[in-house]
């Protein structure tokens, strides 16, 4: 097979599987390490200069980090990574003395950003220093977007983001708030050299056509309206009873918002398995402790809406739980008068399912055929997913959307058809996270940036920094903790819920001290100190062959792909994960290390006689616009030097 | 500063018949050092041990001083262990196989300590034939030491301080094959390939079975001019044949070209399936094997593998007749008759 190409910076990106899974390929083992010296401020910097958002994301990350995350092939859990972020932000010193500093000398270029979540923000933050008048609109009255509306303050605190959307806006950026943009053409007509749209997906999913549905409209609600309203304040209570409709991140935040503003028997109902839910495992867990039960496997069929005196015949039966007759149809649709009568929102009817797979695996919901079940609610939350709506943009100005009504927009350079107007975040491709949104938006700032410079926004793309050290210091000595600890990833603990569940705003989880970061942070295998090897050194003693405890290395003739990870010491199944490939050994074998399960421990270049492995720490920072660096990491080596 | 092998192994690692993953045959963490070919050969027994499903309670590992001697702590920590005096190995495995004849005694040597010191229990536990495999980490010097010629250092051979050895090398797998031993073979630390086969196949045998591995000396032995190092060793090499040890009752796999094929049927019913590549060599007639390493030896070639196999010996148990059951496993009234017992004994024979 041919010789692995190591010069090539994304071989041993992909290593470090943590980054590579990371939407904007945040340098994790880096900032673990540093936070396991105690160095947090350093650490806080590397996220920002990577994620803009560290003291947020340390708290609501998705972390597609952790599945990818090497110490969960090999232990029973990944490493902590997104609450050691936090660690980082909770601990560090002011850290504005290692941001760029303003006022910044104009480059005589304006740009206009729609929306102000985190997309925007990142486009704002990577364009300011570099002398942008960077114009942002958003609806809110604060910066922010989807972090300040829909996260609710028990698992964000608003000081947090506040902090970090500050850090953004004293760069001096101008804000346009409580300024819904009602026309991209009206924004075209002005003097902007550039435009980006940051508008997110902010219509969420309705249940239209349920029966009962307009009746009861006064105790149902769109979650994220809901939520947004419960955000800014205007609304402060909720039914006793409540149900909250959907499976996914969005239904956990409202059941448990609702819990807060007096939900006592709050249920989340949802069509799928439990198992298929889309909310995270450990959303679904918290929903849990906090009393919401999640019942799966249940259709909606309808909204119950009745008067007193409707009610009243039926109430002892149907809230004993027993079966629904058909004849009892309560449904207001079917009961023209019931609207005069100033009916009420009872509850919910909803038929069990169960899933079925054929033999592609593809799910369908198949009815058991049991009566319908109905539960009680004095107001139902429907989060059943989101979409995005462009109503403000109109179809003549140049920006394409295809059959789905989404914007027609490049993947790599994030412009739209219109050469001027880019997308990111949400708006871009749909619903995704804070981190995916932060990435478009680096990309989409160095878009703009070769675009107002007139270059061409493919081929002058800049690659990402990279540099490769070696970390040896003495026989048995490295630059790094190679010691692997075996210990079980920790727990991060939280605050009580019955001080929590009193107050919206009291955060919940209470994060890591500094003495469990450092533990949690010792687990991580530092992945980007990479096993190098040089073939002509090597005289094929076995010794690396024998030491590695994981059996990642073997010594044998060549082969195609396929036929060396059949061969190698155990064989390489997981083809998600590359193999290393060498040749040049005089016996005309070749090295084949199977980089699955390497624990990056260093024994294999310890053992050798030769060094012809070597550790090596791998550097790799995605290139922002204008190569700006916010790198402070240098800068307090030095400092800490003299 | 670490150097602390994690526990933590491949989570696909297959397991044998017992249930075991290779690392329950693992010992502790080597000191010889980085490179030593008497690592890559520990790492050849615990493979071997784990692919034969071997109890390793059923293992006794024996050896006197050297850094080949210290090897037993590298491998098989769940098994019994002796280390024992410069060269003595031999005695002290008579003793143990004598008392308990149902291990496994895995005799582990150096040149030094198996052909100079130990010379003279060496060809006796050989002409014994006592039950055990007997194998020489052979690396043409004291290593331990700091790496003086050793009685295997070929003529003319250059230690590393540009010395150039005057004397004759003593060929202990000859020797072996002359004293009787009844299982010769020899090999490579750098060919695991072969090792691991020959090594099941040694451990199956009854009586002697001697393994004689070239294993380079990383440190004091491995530069140019000695004929014990890397490059050495590897551009000398030749081979008696391929083969494959099937154990007892399984079904044979392995794929070979009809015509040069033979089958050795062991004792227990194991079989050595012996892909031959030399000619006029015939692995169970002792001149032909004789003749064999001569040849090659007149070639300035190091003959690797099975050299000579004789199934139908009588190990030392059988020469003697002792007791068919372990001494430990003797009731007491047996192991002990008592003073009636002795007094009839002492008079038949005054
Ligand atoms: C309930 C809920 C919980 C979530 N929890 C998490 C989480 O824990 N972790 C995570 O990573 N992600 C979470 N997300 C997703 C995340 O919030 C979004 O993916 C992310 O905020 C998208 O960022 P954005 O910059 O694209 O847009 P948004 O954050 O959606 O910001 C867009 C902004 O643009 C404004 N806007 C829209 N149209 C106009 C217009 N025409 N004129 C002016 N302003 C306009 C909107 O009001 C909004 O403020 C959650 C989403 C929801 C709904
Ligand atoms: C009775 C006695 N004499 C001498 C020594 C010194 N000594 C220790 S190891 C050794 C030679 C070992 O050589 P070898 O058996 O080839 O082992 P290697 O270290 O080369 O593997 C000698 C002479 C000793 N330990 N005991
Ligand atoms: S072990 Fe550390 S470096 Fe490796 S993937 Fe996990 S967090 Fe990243
Ligand atoms: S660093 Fe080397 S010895 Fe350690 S697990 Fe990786 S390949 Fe094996
Ligand atoms: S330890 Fe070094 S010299 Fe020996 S086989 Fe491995 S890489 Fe080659
Ligand atoms: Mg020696």
């Amino acid at each position: 097979m041919k010789p692995t190409n190591i010069q090539d910076p994304e071989y041993f990106h992909k290593v470090v599987d943590c980054q590579y899974a990371c939407p904007a390929h945040t340098p994790v083992p880096e900032y673990i390490r540093l936070i396991a010296e105690g160095r947090y401020t350093e650490a806080y910097m590397i996220n920002w200069d990577s994620n803009v958002f560290p003291g947020v994301l340390g708290r609501t990350c998705d972390r597609p980090c952790e599945p990818a995350c090497r110490r969960g092939r090999i232990d029973e859990e990944p490493v902590a990574i997104c609450r050691l972020k936090r660690v980082a932000a909770d601990n560090r010193d002011d850290v504005i003395p290692y941001m760029p500093q303003g006022p910044f000398p104009p480059n005589g270029k304006k740009v206009a950003l729609i929306g102000g979540g985190p997309a925007s923000l990142t486009v704002a933050r990577d364009l300011a220093p570099l002398g942008y008048e960077v114009h942002l609109f958003d609806e809110q009255k604060l910066g922010g977007g989807f972090m300040r509306s829909q996260i609710p303050a028990f698992r964000l605190p608003e000081h947090v983001l506040n902090d970090e959307v500050n850090y953004i806006l004293r760069l001096g950026i101008h804000t346009q708030f409580e300024h819904y943009v009602e026309s991209l053409k009206d924004v075209l007509e002005k003097d902007y050299d550039a435009v980006f749209v940051g508008t997110g997906a902010p219509r969420g999913r309705d249940l239209p056509d349920l029966p009962g549905r307009q009746e009861g409209d006064a105790n149902i609600h769109i979650g994220i309206n809901w939520l947004g309203s419960v955000a800014f304040e205007h609304t402060t209570n909720i039914g006793k009873r409540v149900i909250v409709l959907g499976g996914g991140n969005t239904a956990m935040d409202c059941c448990r918002t609702a819990r807060r503003l007096g939900g006592e028997d709050v249920k989340v109902i949802v069509r799928s398995p439990f198992a298929s839910m889309k909310a995270s495992p450990w959303e679904k867990e918290d929903a849990q402790h906090e009393d919401i039960p999640i019942i799966d496997n249940h259709v909606p069929r309808s909204f119950v809406v009745a008067t007193d005196e409707e009610w009243s015949v039926v109430s002892d039966q149907w809230l004993a739980g027993e079966p629904i007759p058909d004849e009892a149809k309560l449904r207001v649709d079917e009961n023209p008068h019931s609207a005069i009568r100033n009916p009420q929102l009872r509850g919910m009817t909803f038929e069990k399912v169960e899933a079925v797979y054929d033999e592609n695996g593809k799910r369908s919901l198949v009815p058991t055929g049991e009566p319908e079940v109905f539960f009680p609610a004095d107001d139902v939350l429907i989060a059943v997913g989101q979409e995005n709506s462009f109503p403000w943009i109109e179809r003549t100005v140049g920006v394409d959307f295809d059959k789905w009504e989404m914007p027609v927009v490049d993947k790599t350079t994030f412009q739209s058809t219109n050469p001027r107007v880019f997308f990111g975040g949400d708006a871009a491709f749909g619903p995704e996270n804070v981190i995916t949104a932060v990435a478009h938006g680096h990309q989409a700032a160095v878009s703009i940036d070769l675009f107002c410079n007139g270059k061409n926004l493919l081929t002058e793309r800049l690659h990402p920094m990279t540099n490769l050290i070696s970390q040896k210091m003495g026989i048995h000595e490295w630059a790094y903790d190679s010691a692997v600890d075996e210990y079980d990833r920790l727990v991060v603990p939280q605050a009580d819920k019955t001080v929590t569940l009193r107050d919206r705003k009291k955060e919940v989880e209470l994060g890591f001290d500094p003495l469990a970061g450092y533990k949690e942070a010792e687990r991580c295998l530092n992945c980007d100190v990479q096993t190098v090897f040089e073939a002509p050194k090597c005289i094929e003693c076995d010794a690396c062959v024998d030491i590695c405890p994981t059996a990642c290395i073997t010594f044998t003739t060549d082969g195609d792909e396929s036929d060396l990870r059949s061969r190698t010491k155990v064989p390489a199944l997981n083809i998600s994960q590359d193999i290393y490939v060498a040749d040049g050994l005089k016996t005309g074998r070749v090295m084949v290390k199977d980089e699955d399960v390497c624990l990056h421990c260093g024994l294999c270049a310890e053992r050798c006689p030769t060094a012809a492995w070597d550790m090596q720490k791998f550097w790799y920072n995605v290139t922002k616009a204008g190569e700006v660096k916010y790198n402070v990491v240098q800068i307090t080596r030095n400092e800490s030097a003299v | 500063m670490t150097y602390v092998r994690s526990t933590f192994r491949h989570p696909a690692l297959p397991k044998n018949d017992l249930g075991y993953t290779v690392d329950y045959y693992e010992g502790s963490l080597s000191t010889l050092c980085a490179g030593c070919g008497h690592d890559s050969i520990n790492a050849a027994i615990v493979e071997a041990c784990w692919q034969m499903n071997i109890e390793p309670h059923k293992v006794a590992k024996l050896s006197g001083i050297g850094c080949s001697s210290k090897s037993p702590a590298y491998f098989l920590s769940n098994s019994h262990g002796f280390n024992s005096v410069h060269g003595r190995m031999p005695s002290v495995a008579t003793g143990a196989n004598l008392a308990n004849r149902d291990l496994i005694y895995f005799g582990v040597s150096g040149d030094g300590d198996t052909a100079s010191i130990g010379m003279g229990q060496f060809v006796h536990v050989v002409r014994r034939n006592l039950n055990m495999v007997y194998l020489v980490m052979n690396n043409g010097c004291y290593g331990l030491t700091k790496g003086q010629d050793s009685a295997t250092a070929d003529a003319g051979s250059k230690s590393k301080a540009g010395s150039v050895n005057l004397f004759e090398a003593i060929d202990l797998a000859s020797l072996a094959i002359e004293l009787g031993a009844t299982f010769v073979g020899q090999s490579f630390s750098g060919d695991k390939d072969q090792l691991i086969p020959l090594m099941k196949a040694a451990m199956s045998h009854k009586g002697f079975a001697f393994l004689n591995v070239i294993s380079p000396c990383v440190t004091f032995n491995n530069n140019a001019g000695s004929t014990k190092s890397y490059d050495y060793v590897r551009e000398h090499v030749e081979i008696t044949g391929t083969m494959d040890f099937v154990p007892m009752m399984r079904e044979i796999t392995a794929n070979y070209e009809a015509g040069d094929v033979s089958d050795i049927t062991m004792h227990d019913g194991s079989e050595i399936r012996l892909h031959k590549l030399q000619k006029d060599w015939d692995p169970t007639n002792r001149r032909s094997a004789m003749n064999a390493v001569q040849n090659a030896k007149d070639k300035s070639e190091i003959l690797t593998g099975l050299l000579y196999i004789d199934e139908s010996s009588q190990d030392l148990h059988e020469l003697i007749n002792t007791s068919d059951i372990a001494l430990n496993s003797l009731p007491q009234s047996l192991l002990t008759p008592g003073s009636d017992a002795l007094a009839k004994l002492n008079a038949s024979l005054r």
